[in-house]
C-alpha cells in the first residue's frame, strides 16, 4: 500500500492531469444529454451580473434597431386587440389565460458554438421555470435550461440537442426540427413524410404538442427539400424566423396548466 | 515573489475580462471565436510547479466555461495544454536556461520562438475543444477547418497581445 501512494507520488504530476480531465470530462459529459443539462448547469448570479454590465452599454448601439422591431411587435399586437376586431355576436367567451408572457433581456448570447446558450435577465425571482418555452418577437428562440434568482439560461435552437416539435402549417404534417451546427441562419426539417411535397417559403410552426409552447408559434420557412428515394422519411433546410445573432428581447412563455397536463400525463404512464 | 503573484493576478483578470466581453462577442464568418485567455497559462514560469500549473490551468478553464456555459469543455482544453506546456517547452528551447521566475516570454524566447511556442500548443487546445464540443468525427473536415482556422486566429490574436505590451528592455 505504501509503495503505491509512493508509485501515485512519483508520477503526481500525471495522475494529477487524469484526476483533472476526468473531471471536466464528466462536467462536459453530463451538459450533454438535454435532460441531464436540466441538473447540471452552470447557471448563476454572478457571472449573470457580469455579464449584464456589458449588455447594458452594447444595447445602447442597437436603440434604434429595437424600437423599429418593438413598433412591429406593437402593431401586430394591436391587431389582436378586442377593439379591432368587428363583433356581431355579443356573446364574447372569456377563457382563463393559459399562457403567460414574461419579457426579457438578452444579457449575452452565442450563434458560433456547437451548443449556444442565451442568457437573459430574468430568474426564479420572476417567476421563470426550467423547461418554459422562449420566444423573440419574429419567431420560436429556445427553452430555458438553467434558472438562478436573478437570471437564466435559454438553451437556444442553435444547440446540438435542441429537437423541437413542429407541424407543416399548409398541411398539417408532424415533423421535428433540429440544428445541424452549421449555419447560424440554417437548421433542418426531420421526418417528413415522403409523399409530402414542400416548396420554397412553406411555413413551419409549432405543433403544440410539447406542452412547452402554445401552438402555431412560427419557427421559420423552407429553403430546400432534400428528397431521398429510399428513405421513407425526408428532412429539408429551414430559415429560422429569429435572428439569433441580433437577439435583444425575448419572451418566456409560462404554461399555467402544465402542473395539470404533467400530472395527467403521470397517472396515465403509471397506469 | 509577491511582484510576480500580483502580476500574474491582474494578468489573470485582464484577460478573461478580454475573452469574456470582446473575444466571446467577436464573430469571425460565423464561427469563428478566438480564445487569448490561453496566453496567462502560456505566460506562466517556466520553473513552476508542474501540478500547480494543472490546478491553475484546471480554474482558468473552469472560469470561461462559467461565462460560457459550457461546463468543463475549455477546463478539459486547458488542462491538456498545461499537461503539454513542460514537454513543449523542453523541445522548442532545450538550449535556453531559464532561471528563477523566467516566463518563457519574447525576451528570452523572442518573437519566433514564442510564436511557434504558442502555435503549437493552441492548435492542440483547440484540436482537443472543437473535438469535444462536436463529440463526433462525423463532420471531419468541417471540424478541421474550424480547428486550423481558429488556431490561427487565436495566435494572431495572442501575438498582438503580447507584441504590444512587452516592455522593451535593452
Amino acid at each position: 500500500m505504501r509503495s503505491l501512494f509512493a508509485l501515485l507520488w512519483k508520477y503526481q504530476f500525471f495522475v494529477l492531469f487524469v484526476i483533472l480531465e476526468v473531471i471536466s470530462l464528466l462536467l462536459v459529459v453530463n451538459s450533454y444529454s438535454y435532460h441531464r443539462s436540466l441538473a447540471v448547469n452552470s447557471t448563476n448570479d454572478f457571472t449573470g451580473a457580469v455579464l449584464e454590465v456589458y449588455s447594458d452599454v452594447a444595447d445602447y448601439f442597437s436603440l434604434r434597431k429595437v424600437n423599429k422591431e418593438l413598433i412591429e411587435e406593437n402593431s401586430i399586437l394591436r391587431h389582436q386587440q378586442v377593439s379591432s376586431f368587428l363583433f356581431t355576436d355579443t356573446n364574447v367567451v372569456y377563457r382563463d389565460s393559459l399562457y403567460r408572457y414574461i419579457p426579457a433581456r438578452v444579457v449575452s448570447n452565442s450563434v458560433n458554438k456547437q451548443s449556444n446558450f442565451i442568457l437573459i435577465n430574468k430568474g426564479s425571482r420572476h417567476g421563470i421555470q426550467k423547461e418554459m418555452g422562449v420566444v423573440s418577437a419574429k419567431g420560436l428562440t429556445g427553452i430555458v435550461t438553467g434558472v438562478s434568482e436573478h437570471y437564466a439560461y435559454v438553451m437556444s435552437m442553435l444547440h446540438q440537442n435542441s429537437r423541437i416539435s413542429a407541424r407543416i402549417k399548409k398541411n398539417g404534417q408532424l415533423v421535428n426540427v433540429i440544428w445541424d451546427g452549421k449555419n447560424n441562419l440554417l437548421g433542418e426539417v426531420t421526418d417528413i413524410p415522403s409523399h409530402v411535397i414542400l416548396s420554397r417559403g412553406d411555413t413551419i410552426i409549432t405543433s403544440g404538442n410539447s406542452l412547452i409552447f402554445p401552438e402555431e408559434i412560427l419557427i421559420g420557412t423552407i429553403m430546400e427539400q432534400k428528397i431521398s428515394q429510399n428513405k421513407d422519411l425526408g428532412t429539408a433546410s429551414i430559415q429560422f424566423a429569429t435572428d439569433f445573432n441580433s437577439l435583444r428581447f425575448v419572451y418566456v412563455i409560462a404554461n399555467m396548466m402544465k402542473e395539470e397536463q404533467d400530472k395527467l400525463i403521470n397517472n396515465q404512464t403509471d397506469e | 515573489m509577491n511582484n510576480l503573484l500580483l502580476k500574474n493576478i491582474i494578468r489573470f483578470v485582464l484577460l478573461i475580462l478580454v475573452q469574456v466581453f470582446l473575444l466571446n462577442k467577436m464573430n469571425l464568418s460565423g464561427y469563428i471565436n478566438p480564445y487569448a485567455y490561453l496566453l496567462f497559462i502560456l505566460l506562466l514560469p517556466v520553473n513552476i510547479n508542474r501540478s500547480g500549473l494543472l490546478i491553475l490551468a484546471f480554474f482558468t478553464g473552469l472560469t470561461i466555461d462559467l461565462f460560457g456555459n459550457t461546463l468543463g469543455l475549455h477546463a478539459a482544453a486547458t488542462v491538456l495544454l498545461a499537461f503539454l506546456r513542460p514537454r513543449v517547452i523542453n523541445l522548442f528551447f532545450s538550449n535556453i536556461e531559464f532561471t528563477g521566475d523566467d516566463e518563457p516570454g519574447l525576451p528570452i524566447i523572442g518573437v519566433g520562438g514564442f510564436f511557434r511556442y504558442a502555435l503549437v500548443l493552441v492548435f492542440v487546445h483547440h484540436a482537443f475543444l472543437f473535438f469535444l464540443e462536436i463529440f463526433s468525427f462525423s463532420n471531419f473536415p468541417d471540424t478541421l477547418y474550424r480547428i486550423i482556422f481558429s488556431t490561427l486566429v487565436s495566435t494572431l490574436v495572442i501575438m498582438i497581445i503580447v507584441l504590444l505590451f512587452t516592455r522593451k528592455s535593452k
